[in-house]
């Protein structure tokens, strides 16, 4: 706890103020067009990192398939742009090359440009909600509940590189050449998209922090710690954890969508096993308990990605899988809590370890409860 | 766990003292409105994978009573308290209040009344004392008030706090609390639950004498009003503060009555008080 | 009738293949709880192993053979050390080791690009295995017969080695209770470790019977971790006999869908329907009820 702001209001305001100053600032001044492209694309994903934030570090939930709602997010946004691009009752390229030249039926809605950004916001979260309330209420958690997940991002994956004609296959969607009527070769228009993409990850954290610090937030984690004891207080445990998982899953859904137009493309190799643990890996670091470390943490691992895997690819792959390994065996907090290991080192080598530990309820279901997601 | 939180000796949170007083205002509510209460058991059948671990107990607790179960290991006193919560499957009928409690799921249960606490005091270590007294508090909140921050301590939370002796130590992390505090804590939650029928099990497990009178105390008086059932090992705390005893052994009732009653019935001198010492306070494996 | 009886065999040995694959979780995960997402890596060094092999041994059958020893071994010995230096002080957190053995993949997949290559190879199935042999009047490759064999060879061996030996009486305490175990005189470390030996070795013979299939890359584990996980969430923890049915099941589902759809619906297909079973028993088809609800 920092002693100089001790309002919280006031350092919210001061956050956001900093924060936006930063963002809408500082980065368009100082970085070439490309840079602040390459900028929203992170702001993207760090907009996927926030749920994770959630729903994992607040919730215990460790989804391993959140590749599936940014893709959803993603394809919709995409499958709207290519219509977009084909006018009005047109193919798009990819399906006359591939198939038989005919638009599915579940295609059409996406046409419509309302409808789209409605679907983008709603579906997933509606699909996550349910899906979380069927698991979670069958009390699938922990280990289980990751493995489902990753079942899931593979299964979508899969589906997208079998249904090429309708999908674009392994290729996914590309080449948009305009977003809602703005041209996307246009660098100002570039420009919009980051300041969208910079606003909406704004936006998403001042709201995760609302989400956090209400008494939802403080059930969450009880939930986490001790999710029967929630249950014997008179709370269904299934509900407080299917809200956080789709809230992780809207979120992930709009970054997926916003990803779409800034990229150029989406296809499954964002969305499948491997990226859906890859979001992980920023969480972990930047803390996954607390507000900003998801996002600072998502934005510096794919910052560090794009500039070492130009010159080094191999030697990103060793480092990647290294910072899953050091972070998560030996920071499990985040790397912003490394001074407070060295103080509870101390604390621990004072004072001798023998106080009781309650042992954490566990059903049959369960490996064991999440132990691991901490308030930092 | 509390490797995480910096081991706060127990000392430094000072001892606590349980506030009768402020116990007052928690059961303030009128006696009528429990009048109804009565936990019935009939035919409580629990086994796993063979093993009966509750045969055809019956058993019925009246407002008013502080019934204690008692039993060596196995005998299935957890095994009821886990059956009446839903956490058990079980056969027979349980009904509370006119509710059939069987069947339900856990939250549902914890909502018709009953609440537990857990042999190893079962708290949110890593959210403070309020906290874990206003989560007690909230389950038939409304979703509005869920999504907004707290604003000032709810009457009742304050008064279960200062009842539990734990109001100097309200923005605490709950996992520092000492091992007695840890307990208090939990008996608190369950009177800002509002339960009507209090399952205790073990309550006073790991206290000092001097907590544990403290505690018989509260219990007497809570037990005045409300249904409370307390699993326990300690003869002596269960000579100076039961009203009612009910023997347990292999899964069955052998014995049911006042203290009195109970000691000088042979059957239980011969399986339980005789064998098994009477000081025993192992824990039931 | 030809056709039921070819889709059953395939069935039967995609079945094998996700057994091989998902026998050691068994161990691993069923038994020590420990979720390793380099499993499928340790796959890939067992299939890089028979590469190898047959670059010294040029009859192909002799080297399948030898690769199937050297394969445990070096399958073992890595998650040996694994287990060592890295999951020995996580059993507390088996969401992080998780993510830790993600890591692990990571780096062991590129380790097998940069020594390697990045392109497929492939290893020679030795002669005795070409051809197909006539079942039922059905054409069967005696390659897919052959680790449908060894799938159950090496079911047979672990249910021996856990039921019968003293190791397997020591997994079984330990799994039961392990601090019972520790002051009976179990050293419950070391049968952790070698828990965790011979399941990972297990892995090492599942990625030499691979190569019998089709070429092998540095991706070859990634295709088979996840089936091999949901294998042993199906089959229930902790339980052999779980996993050898759920890996039939799946497999016999999957060709049985695949029949009158596409591979990639089968398994998206199948992926719902497990969610669906896991709906009915979260616990899996074969599990054991304890006290230790509370």
């Amino acid at each position: 706890m920092s002693a100089v702001w001790r309002s919280p209001r006031a350092r919210v305001i001061v956050g956001t103020g900093i924060a936006a100053v930063v963002l809408f600032v500082v980065a368009p001044g100082m970085l070439s067009s490309f840079r602040l492209n390459l900028l929203a694309k992170f702001l993207c994903l760090a907009m996927v990192a926030v749920g994770i934030g959630l729903a994992w570090g607040r919730g215990g939930m460790l989804t391993l398939g959140q590749g599936v709602f940014f893709g959803l997010g993603g394809y919709m946004m995409a499958m709207h742009l290519k219509l977009e691009d084909a006018g009005p009752g047109g193919v798009p390229d990819f399906m006359t090359l591939y198939g038989d030249g005919v638009v599915p039926g579940w295609w059409e809605p996406f046409r419509d440009p309302v409808f789209t950004l409605v679907a983008i916001v709603v579906l997933p979260t509606v699909l996550a909600a349910l899906l979380g309330l069927a698991v979670f209420t069958r009390r699938v958690r922990g280990a289980y509940f990751a493995i489902l997940s990753q079942a899931l991002a593979a299964a979508f994956a899969i589906l997208l590189i079998g249904q090429q004609k309708v999908t674009g296959g392994t290729n996914g969607l590309n080449g948009f050449r305009s977003f809602f009527g703005f041209d996307l070769a246009d660098p100002v228009n570039k420009k919009m998209l980051y300041f969208i993409a910079a606003g909406t990850l704004l936006v998403m954290v001042l709201l995760v922090r609302l989400l956090m610090r209400s008494r939802w937030g403080e059930l969450l984690v009880a939930v986490r710690d001790q999710e029967n004891r929630v249950r014997f207080l008179g709370y269904n445990p299934a509900v407080v954890k299917a809200g956080a998982f789709a809230v992780a899953a809207c979120f992930a859904s709009i970054g997926g969508a916003l990803f779409t137009p800034i990229v150029g493309i989406i296809s499954p190799a964002d969305v499948g096993v491997v990226p859906s643990i890859v979001f992980l890996v920023g969480v972990a670091i930047g803390g996954r308990a607390t507000l900003l470390g998801p996002v600072l943490g998502a934005v510096a691992v794919s910052w560090a990605e794009s500039s070492l895997s130009e010159s080094f690819p191999s030697f990103w792959t060793y480092f990647q899988g290294a910072l899953f390994i050091v972070v998560v065996a030996f920071l499990p907090n985040g790397i912003a809590t490394l001074g407070q290991v060295r103080l509870r080192r101390r604390a621990r080598a004072e004072a001798p370890p023998d106080e009781p530990t309650a042992e954490p309820p566990h059903d049959e279901v369960a490996v064991e409860p999440s132990t691991s997601g901490r308030t930092a | 766990m509390s490797e995480q939180t910096p081991p706060t000796p127990a000392a430094l949170l000072g001892e606590g003292q349980l506030d009768p007083d402020a116990l007052e205002a928690v059961l303030a509510a009128p006696v009528e409105r429990f009048r109804h209460d009565y936990l019935e058991i009939r035919g409580l059948r629990v086994s796993f994978d063979g093993f009966v671990a509750v045969d055809g107990v019956d058993l019925t607790v009246t407002q008013g009573d502080l019934r204690f179960l008692i039993g060596p290991n196995g005998a299935g006193k957890t095994t009821i308290v886990d059956a009446i919560t839903g956490l058990a499957a079980a056969t027979g009928s349980v009904r509370f209040g006119g509710v059939d409690l069987l069947g339900k799921p856990s939250h549902r249960i914890a909502r018709a009344g009953v609440g537990r606490t857990f042999q190893t005091a079962s708290v949110f270590d890593e959210l403070s004392v309020l906290q874990n007294l206003d989560i007690a508090a909230g389950a038939s909140r409304r979703a509005h008030t869920l999504l907004r921050r707290r604003s000032g301590i709810p009457d009742d939370v304050e008064a279960a706090m200062e009842t539990v002796g734990l109001a100097h130590l309200r923005d605490v992390t709950a996992g520092v609390l000492a091992h007695g505090q840890k307990q208090w804590l939990e008996i608190g939650m369950l009177l800002v639950q509002d339960a009507h029928l209090l399952l205790l099990d073990e309550p006073v497990a790991g206290m000092s004498q001097a907590e544990r009178e403290e505690t018989g105390l509260l219990l007497q008086r809570i037990g005045a009003q409300r249904t409370v059932v307390v699993v326990e090992h300690d003869m002596e705390f269960l000579r100076s503060f039961a009203s009612s005893v009910t023997v347990l052994h292999q899964g069955r009732v052998l014995s049911e009555g006042t203290v009195a009653e109970v000691q000088a019935d042979p059957r239980v001198v011969e399986v339980y008080l005789g064998t098994a010492s009477t000081s025993t306070t192992t824990k039931e494996a | 009738m030809d056709a039921v009886i070819s889709q059953l065999f395939a069935g039967l040995s995609l079945g094998s293949v996700l057994l091989l694959a998902a026998l050691g979780l068994a161990l691993t995960f069923g038994q020590m709880g420990v979720i390793n997402m380099a499993h499928g890596e340790f796959m890939m060094a067992g299939a890089y192993t028979a590469y190898a092999v047959q670059k010294v041994v040029s009859d192909a059958g002799v080297s399948l053979l030898v690769s199937l020893v050297i394969g445990f071994v070096v399958g073992g010995l890595l998650g040996l050390v694994l287990e060592i230096t890295l999951i020995s002080r996580m059993y507390t957190r088996p969401l992080d080791t998780l993510l830790v053995t993600f890591g692990v993949a990571l780096v062991l997949q590129q380790l097998a690009r940069d020594v390697f290559g990045a392109p497929n190879v492939d290893v020679r199935a030795p002669e005795w295995l070409s051809g197909a042999v006539q079942i039922l009047g059905v054409g069967v490759p005696k390659t897919r017969v052959f680790i449908l064999a060894l799938s159950i060879l090496c079911v047979v061996a672990l249910s021996l080695v856990v039921k019968l030996t003293p190791l397997g009486r020591r997994i079984r305490a330990t799994v039961q209770n392990r601090d019972l175990a520790e002051t009976s005189g179990v050293s419950t470390r070391a049968t952790d470790r070698l828990t965790f030996f011979i399941g990972s070795g297990v892995a090492g013979v599942a990625g030499v019977a691979l190569t019998l299939l089709g070429s092998i890359g540095p991706t070859l584990g990634t295709n088979y971790i996840v089936d091999a996980f949901l294998v042993v969430v199906v089959g229930g923890i902790g339980q052999l006999k779980g996993a050898v049915i759920a890996a039939f099941a799946l497999g016999l589902l999957q060709a049985t869908i695949e029949y009158s759809s596409t591979a990639s619906l089968a398994k998206v297909l199948v992926f719902v329907i497990i969610v669906a079973f896991l709906q009915v028993r979260p616990q899996g088809i074969v599990s054991v009820r304890t006290r230790s609800l509370a």
